[in-house]
């Protein structure tokens, strides 16, 4: 039994829900429509072509940017997550005035805006004689990263049984033992989101990757950016489309498998 | 008192990349190319050319965050309301554009805006005259409200679904009507998000110059703008430095507000 | 129109295709204290909900006052309910939260401050106007949930088990203070509640329900004494149920032992449940008793001794008494007849699976 009104505000509801999808989606759809025009042109539909996705592979910018995006995602993630969770540990067990000053900093990166912390760091790197490449993407991508490792695993940490870690060694487990079978376990899934979140957001980042990388080296957002300034070249789409069905792919992975899992146990 | 070494690391990386960078900056921004002190970095923000530029970026991100709150707040109530005991699908499907690359999406829109972008191109077939749609404040607004409205959903939404049934149920009991209870439950509950969404889009937003950039050509120009290219052209770091100085005062005031109003990571979006 | 304050009528609810209540009828007086009693999931939140306003029933009418509000949204109906997690408003002061109601309906500041006053001074806790929520231990909560509520002077108060998250004693305490605010106040009350005890502390009427239909109807010590199936008899209180046959009026035997009841109109040799309560087992010397047993078993309760005797059938019977009988001595089991209480046996499959489920 619903009344009139409550079909009307379901109704209006949906309404709002399709329109917001609408603007969040139709960008995107048009990207991927315009990646399979055969037309160099926006605004003409020149048949079905996959030619921008061959050119996509063949261009060699194309695939080292990629493979340097994928290093870098993943070795700033692995990094960043060691010394992330290593540190939660740490600051989950010191004082309220310590630690206060540890989150305050730890907070610092991820509020800042994007282009201080690239200016900030490309700064750094030549004062302590860094030449700008690679290694100065990658540490800088550690820096912003570490952050977000924290944040996932601190409530875990909070939420872990003290006395389970307390009774581990009163059965005589090493401090070491009772970390590797009683702590980590348990705050397991905070890192593993950490290490997830710091790898998207490491694909995801152009600003910071924008200041200190030097030349002569891309990411794909830092390649987009030259590709777009200089002229869209469709090849883009292509590249665009691969890259949504790819996020798509791995979030509904990541996203609703463990979740299944959970509903079995 | 092991544990404290595990921090070790940390502390070294925090100290090199996080505090002596921030350092470097403020020497910069208060130094001149011969070493000495100087306030004239920070105080050229009162040029006309750099003040219009930070008074067009403020008045800018102020009407994207305006309208990224006013967007989502009735989003994220309806999914609140939509998503209770579904898993989290719904959600999903309106955060999954944030994930997509950032350049990306902005490249989207110019591909819609432009003079012989897609827009036009519907309006030509339709035999309506074409408008001017790209490289106006109009678009690099568009481009920020797209880009940045997903960090304006989540905490929102994160923080209503803290906010128990049974509180909403007995102020409807008490009497109040769905507008009394917005005003008087709900809004003031949900301010760690606000907060935390309005320092989420404010913040990018003010000190974007990518989305000017591709969105807004190169007539306009917002601070964001200024500091890349005294650092990637115009090669004056100092005067970079100054004005980014002048920025991380608005930064600071937003940390402030975070800190004063989500006291608990309550309104975190992650 | 009848005399009643709330008639439900025909009301049936499901959730996901389960159904929570079929078809349930009741009717509460003015100024009645109500208990719906039960397990858990056995729909009474439910009925509490549909009254609020809170839920829709799928089928089915809710009356006030002769006038039909199944539809009135919550903010239309004049009544009020106490949350079983007492859902204050966290952002809001003790005097904010109880002028909530007041305010939303325009009534002046001098009122509004009167209001409180007096209600704080009904729940005992005068003074804490300027308290913050959370600085409240959970029995002050809830008595500000009470006050909060009870400032609309609404027709009728809905209790949602609102002592269940409190300890023991101050669960007690509660019990007093509500049947005292109740008489205060003078209105009505309908409380949900698993707790049997505290149903038959505080209620005019208790209704008993179980897998949303309703079990039993009636005064506590009707629901005490004379339990209409062997759900309720379980439920409420211990109790001794067991198989017997009625061979005529007054007369019922329990394996294989004639005891003499009060019992009438239940024809001849027809197979009942028979209740008897652990304290109305009278142990006697083994010639006395209607059936000899032997002691199985033996606890010192406090007010109490609590007895197992085992009849030579296997039965164990339960068995309160001030007296000791100790284990493996042979006893006498005697029962006044107007203890026995006679129930016929479930009469649909349904009512089966609803008696022997808990």
């Amino acid at each position: 039994m619903k009344t009139l009104k409550e079909r009307i505000q379901y109704i209006g509801e949906n309404f709002y829900l399709v329109l917001i999808l609408i603007f969040l989606y139709a960008p995107i759809a048009t990207l991927m429509v315009l990646s399979f025009n055969g037309s160099r042109s926006r605004n003409q539909w020149g048949g079905f072509s996959l030619q921008w996705y061959a050119e996509m592979f063949e261009s060699s910018a194309i695939t080292a940017a990629l493979q340097n995006t994928l290093v870098i995602a993943l070795a700033s993630a692995l990094i960043a997550t060691i010394i992330g969770t290593a540190a939660s540990i740490a600051i989950n067990s010191m004082r309220q005035l310590p630690k206060t000053i540890m989150m305050g900093i730890t907070n610092i990166p991820m509020l800042n805006a994007d282009i201080v912390t690239g200016i900030s760091l490309m700064l750094a790197f030549i004062a302590f004689g860094i030449s700008l490449g690679f290694k100065t993407i990658l540490i800088a991508h550690i820096t912003f990263n570490i952050p977000y490792v924290i944040l996932s695993v601190m409530p875990k940490l909070k939420q872990t049984n003290q006395s389970a870690y307390e009774a581990a060694m009163d059965l005589g487990a090493t401090p070491v033992y009772a970390f590797y079978k009683v702590v980590l376990p348990d705050i397991m899934p905070g890192v593993l989101s950490g290490f997830l979140l710091a790898f998207t957001m490491s694909l995801d980042d152009f600003i910071i990757t924008h200041f200190t990388k030097g030349a002569g080296i891309n990411t794909l957002s830092t390649l987009i950016y030259s590709e777009v300034r200089r002229g869209i070249k469709p090849s883009m789409y292509a590249l665009s489309t691969i890259i949504f069905l790819v996020v798509l792919t791995l979030l509904i992975i990541t996203n609703f498998a463990p979740n299944r899992k959970k509903e079995e146990h | 008192m092991s544990k404290k070494l595990l921090s070790g690391p940390y502390i070294v990386w925090m100290i090199g990349f996080i505090i002596i960078p921030l350092v470097l900056i403020a020497v910069y921004g208060l130094t001149d190319k011969n070493g000495a002190v100087t306030l004239a970095n920070v105080l050229a923000i009162s040029t006309p050319e750099h003040s219009k530029a930070l008074w067009l970026s403020l008045k800018l991100s102020f009407v994207s965050t305006v309208i990224c709150l006013l967007l989502a707040y009735p989003l994220a109530m309806i999914l609140r309301k939509r998503n209770i005991g579904k898993g989290s699908f719904v959600v999903f499907i309106f955060i999954l554009p944030m994930w997509m690359n950032f350049l990306l999406r902005t490249l989207a829109w110019q591909s819609l805006l432009e003079k012989n972008g897609v827009i036009n191109g519907i309006l030509t077939f339709l035999h309506l005259p074409t408008q001017p749609l790209i490289n106006t404040s109009g678009a690099i607004v568009l481009g920020m409200v797209y880009n940045f409205l997903p960090f304006m959903v989540l905490p929102i939404y994160n923080v209503l679904c803290k906010i128990d049934d049974s509180i909403i149920n007995a102020a409807q009991d008490l009497g109040a009507n769905f507008w009394q209870t917005l005003l008087l439950v709900w809004i003031p509950l949900s301010v760690p998000g606000i907060i935390s969404g309005i320092t989420m889009v404010f913040v990018p937003a003010l000190t974007t110059f990518v989305i000017s950039n591709l969105l807004g050509g190169s007539k306009i120009l917002l601070i964001g703008n200024v500091i890349e290219q005294e650092f990637t052209k115009g090669s004056n770091w100092h005067l970079g430095s100054g004005l980014s100085l002048v920025l991380m005062v608005f930064i600071l005031f937003s940390m402030a507000l975070i800190a004063k109003y989500d006291k608990n990571g309550e309104g975190s979006a992650f | 129109m009848s005399q009643s304050l709330i008639d439900l009528v025909n009301i049936s609810k499901s959730f996901d295709g389960e159904l929570v209540l079929d078809d349930l009828n009741l009717s509460v007086k003015e100024n009645e204290f109500v208990t719906l009693l039960g397990p858990s999931g056995c729909g009474k939140t439910t009925t509490l909900r549909i009254i609020g306003g809170f839920e829709k029933a799928d089928t089915g009418k809710v009356i006030f006052e002769g006038q039909d509000i199944s539809l009135l949204p919550p903010n239309k109906r004049q009544l009020n309910t106490v949350f079983q997690k007492y859902a204050l408003f966290p952002h809001m002061n003790i005097a904010e939260n109880i002028a909530f109601g007041l305010k939303i309906k325009n009534k002046s500041k001098s009122y509004i401050q009167d209001k409180i006053k007096y209600a704080l001074k009904l729940v005992n806790l005068d003074g804490f106007e300027n308290r913050t929520v959370d600085s409240l231990s959970g029995g002050q909560q809830q008595r500000i949930a009470i006050a909060r509520a009870i400032v609309n002077e609404p027709r009728v108060l809905l209790l949602d088990e609102p002592l269940g998250a409190l300890d023991l004693k101050l669960r007690q305490d509660m019990q007093y203070e509500l049947i005292r605010m109740k008489k205060e106040l003078g209105i009505t009350f309908i409380y949900v509640t698993h707790d049997q005890e505290e149903a038959l502390t505080m209620s005019d009427t208790i209704v008993v329900m179980n897998q949303g239909y309703i079990q039993q109807m009636g005064t506590p010590e009707q629901i005490y004494n004379e339990p209409e199936n062997a759900f309720v008899a379980d439920f409420i209180g211990e109790s001794n149920i067991l198989h017997g046959t009625m061979i005529r009026d007054e007369l019922v035997e329990i394996f294989g032992a004639k005891f003499a009841c009060v019992d009438r109109g239940f024809g001849t040799n027809t197979p009942v449940d028979v209740v008897i309560r652990p304290e109305d087992i009278d142990l006697v010397a083994p010639e006395d008793g209607t059936l000899v047993g032997t002691c199985t078993h033996l606890i010192f309760k406090g007010v109490h001794y609590e007895m197992e005797v085992t009849t030579p059938d296997g039965f164990e019977w339960l068995v309160h008494s001030t007296d000791m009988c100790p284990v493996g001595k042979k006893v006498g089991i005697h029962v006044d007849p107007f203890d026995i209480q006679i129930m016929n046996k479930p009469a649909s499959e349904d009512e089966e699976v609803a008696a022997y489920d808990e």
